[in-house]
């Protein structure tokens, strides 16, 4: 199996999709000549030429909304955020348009676009872009949240969304975009909402996603040393989300940790534990514990910024918490 | 008529594609149409205060030949797009009134399964595309359709209509660069009744005519006069042929004047009863229908008799309406979803 990096995991997609179906068109800052602000879309423009790879003004209301209008006609857009940051720029047409268009018109049109950028924090850009919104873009009806954590996800999920006839917010992490791993040849679709089980384990279980699925996999390693054994679920899907393998999991080991970069206030994780606590209360030897960023803006000192994310240091005293 | 700006960039007008002369019949189908609208709308506000519509409804009366007009140069294949006056829209483009009167009650029967209300108006058949409550937040979609018609090959066009109140929005000139830059086949029309809910104009916008501000863009712009519905068909033709046959972007501002308020809940308060009398004397359906019955198309005799047919297909809609019946409660999770058929059904039931 060929072993690539998320980000060309990525470029894969984008073009096996791009050449399945004419529809389908790639539109951002960026995207086409500069070859994407983190090289996605690599190549894309030489492949398929401006009528698909578009470079666009910086106009995120302007060039998000042109992307669902042009999905109600028919076409499937990519419509690329350099950091899902910039999304809230275009936060209405999302929510009220991409989302919402299919229910007030009572089902007469549907609106087949991936919105897709980074996202995530660890790199010293500073508060406005080290944003993690995919809570914000869950709590929306309609819409589905994507955020994968390794490269053949990346790839499979990207297909599949591309593939949907249905609005999606894919969600990648900054950090990730160089990360090496196997991806299987030939066509891979990965199912969306459909969670994956990392590594299994029986003494407790973390729930995570993107970036954080690897710091728990970093703090995992020392937890082995010490004879501790976790069972690690990346959810990939954080809507519609995959309950039953969480639950398959927590009434196994009877114990949860979610691990998740979102602020704590309403964070995708603060979902999942309710969800826990409300089907599985009985399988559950100890409250459920979440560890998310700490609930202020993002600062740019390296330290500070490691601090307020979900790090390994604080994984280890939460799980520390909840083997007591 | 206003004088034209001359620093304004003019449509150019294909003289192989010339608005071609209405046939009487035609010309009696316009008048009906705006009648129609007309109707429609004073049996609306009825059913409004019997509490039968609920929510917002916001009017047409007044602006009844900016919609017939413009629409009536179109194929029946270009799009049109609109913010949430946009009952005349809809009933301009050929939407069953029946159907249109149903939604603003909520009806199962309604043009959205009474799931959309008053201000969202669709229906996919007959290229409507809505019917939207955000101020301008429609006009981004609507420069998408025309990528779409573009990228597809189509030689279809959109029209995009907003109140003088959207122009402000940042949507609304980051739509504009796209269509300019992209020379998208798009007409952005203004209808300036010179209130956006309460505020004038003249207390909203800097840079005057409106048009102007397609100056910024290198795009063509038109005025045209909203009573008269001559005027808007040739202007917006003018607009319609620039963009099916050079595929470039044209900004119309459409003067008309809307004889309600904002909406139902607007008691109107920042203009003056004698304002509105004074500019009911240039009604648009009086001013075509002068001209017909001058034109000795039409008679007073004839007029009445068009009144009554379509003042009863006013109230067979309203009567539609009534007797259709409200959704179930359990259709609260349906139309969300569109399936699935390329990737496997992800979503088969709702979780919450």
């Amino acid at each position: 199996m060929p072993t690539i990096t998320y980000r060309e995991a990525l470029n894969q997609a984008l073009s096996e999709e791009m050449e399945r179906d004419d529809k389908v068109f790639l539109m951002g800052e960026e995207v086409a000549e500069y070859n994407g602000a983190y090289k996605v879309s690599q190549g894309l423009l030489d492949k398929f030429g401006p009528k698909r790879v578009i470079d666009s003004p910086i106009s995120e209301t302007g060039f998000t909304g042109l992307g669902i209008g042009a999905a109600m006609y028919g076409l499937r857009p990519v419509i690329e955020f350099m950091t899902w940051s910039f999304s809230l720029v275009a936060y209405d047409q999302i929510v009220n348009n991409a989302a919402q268009v299919r229910y007030m018109s009572g089902g007469q049109f549907s609106v087949p676009i991936v919105f897709r950028g980074s996202s995530g924090g660890g790199l010293q850009v500073g508060a406005t872009h080290s944003h993690t919104p995919e809570n914000w873009y869950a709590n929306v009806p309609a819409l589905t949240v994507i955020t994968p954590a390794f490269p053949d996800d990346a790839k499979g999920l990207l297909k599949s969304a591309i593939r949907s006839n249905n609005p999606v917010c894919f969600l990648e992490n900054e950090k990730l975009y160089g990360y090496k791993d196997e991806v299987p040849e030939g066509e891979h679709l990965t199912p969306i909402g459909k969670a994956r089980v990392v590594k299994a384990g029986s003494d407790f279980t973390i729930v995570s996603n993107s970036g954080s699925v690897h710091r728990a996999m970093n703090a995992m390693k020392k937890l082995e040393e010490q004879g501790i054994h976790a069972e690690l679920i990346d959810v990939r899907t954080i809507k519609p989300l995959d309950f039953d393998t969480i639950a398959a999991s927590v009434s196994k080991t009877n114990r949860l940790l979610i691990v998740e970069e979102n602020k704590p206030f309403a964070g995708w994780g603060a979902q999942v534990a309710y969800e826990v606590q409300r089907e599985l209360f009985d399988d559950l030897d100890a409250p459920v514990h979440r560890l998310t960023s700490l609930d202020v803006p993002q600062p740019y000192n390296g330290r500070l910024e490691q601090a307020v994310l979900p790090n390994e240091e604080r994984i280890l005293a939460a799980v520390k918490e909840l083997l007591a | 008529m206003p004088a034209a700006d001359p620093d304004v960039k003019r449509a150019k007008t294909n003289s192989q594609t010339r608005l071609p002369d209405l046939q009487p019949k035609e010309k009696i189908t316009l008048l009906r149409q705006m009648m129609l609208i007309r109707r429609f709308e004073e049996k609306a506000k009825q059913a409004f205060t019997q509490a039968k519509i609920k929510g917002f409804c916001h009017l047409y009366n007044g602006q009844e030949a900016v919609a017939v007009g413009s629409i009536s140069v179109l194929n029946e294949d270009d799009a049109v797009i609109t913010a949430y006056r946009d009952h005349g829209h809809a009933l301009a483009r050929g939407v069953d009134a029946n159907a249109c009167m149903a939604e603003l009650f909520g009806k199962i029967t309604g043009t959205s399964r009474g799931k959309g209300g008053s201000m969202h108006f669709f229906d996919v058949k007959k290229h409507f595309y809505g019917g939207h409550g955000i101020v301008g937040g429609q006009i981004p979609l609507g420069t998408g359709l025309a990528f779409a018609q573009k990228y597809l090959d189509t030689g279809r066009v959109t029209l995009a209509y907003m109140g003088d109140g959207a122009i402000n929005q940042g949507a609304v000139h980051e739509s504009m660069n796209l269509a300019a830059l992209w020379k998208l086949p798009i007409i952005y029309i203004i209808e300036n009744n010179e209130y956006s809910m309460g505020t004038t104009i003249a207390r909203s916008s800097a840079g005057d005519p409106l048009t102007k501000r397609a100056g910024a863009f290198d795009m063509a712009a038109i005025q045209a006069n909203g009573m008269d519905i001559d005027d808007v068909r040739a202007k917006t033709f003018e607009a319609v042929s620039l963009a099916r046959t050079e595929s470039q972007p044209t900004l119309m501002e459409i003067k008309t004047y809307r004889y309600f308020g904002h909406s139902m809940s607007d008691p109107g308060h920042y203009r003056s009863k004698e304002e509105i009398e004074k500019r009911r004397q240039s009604d648009p359906i009086e001013i075509y229908k002068a001209r017909l019955v001058a034109d000795k198309i039409i008679t007073a005799e004839s007029y009445e008799a068009l009144d009554a047919e379509v003042t009863a297909e006013a109230q067979a809609a309203y009567d539609f309406a009534e007797q259709s019946a409200e959704p179930e409660i359990e259709t609260v999770f349906e139309d969300i979803f569109a399936p699935e058929d390329q990737i496997f059904e992800f979503r088969p039931e709702p979780r919450y």
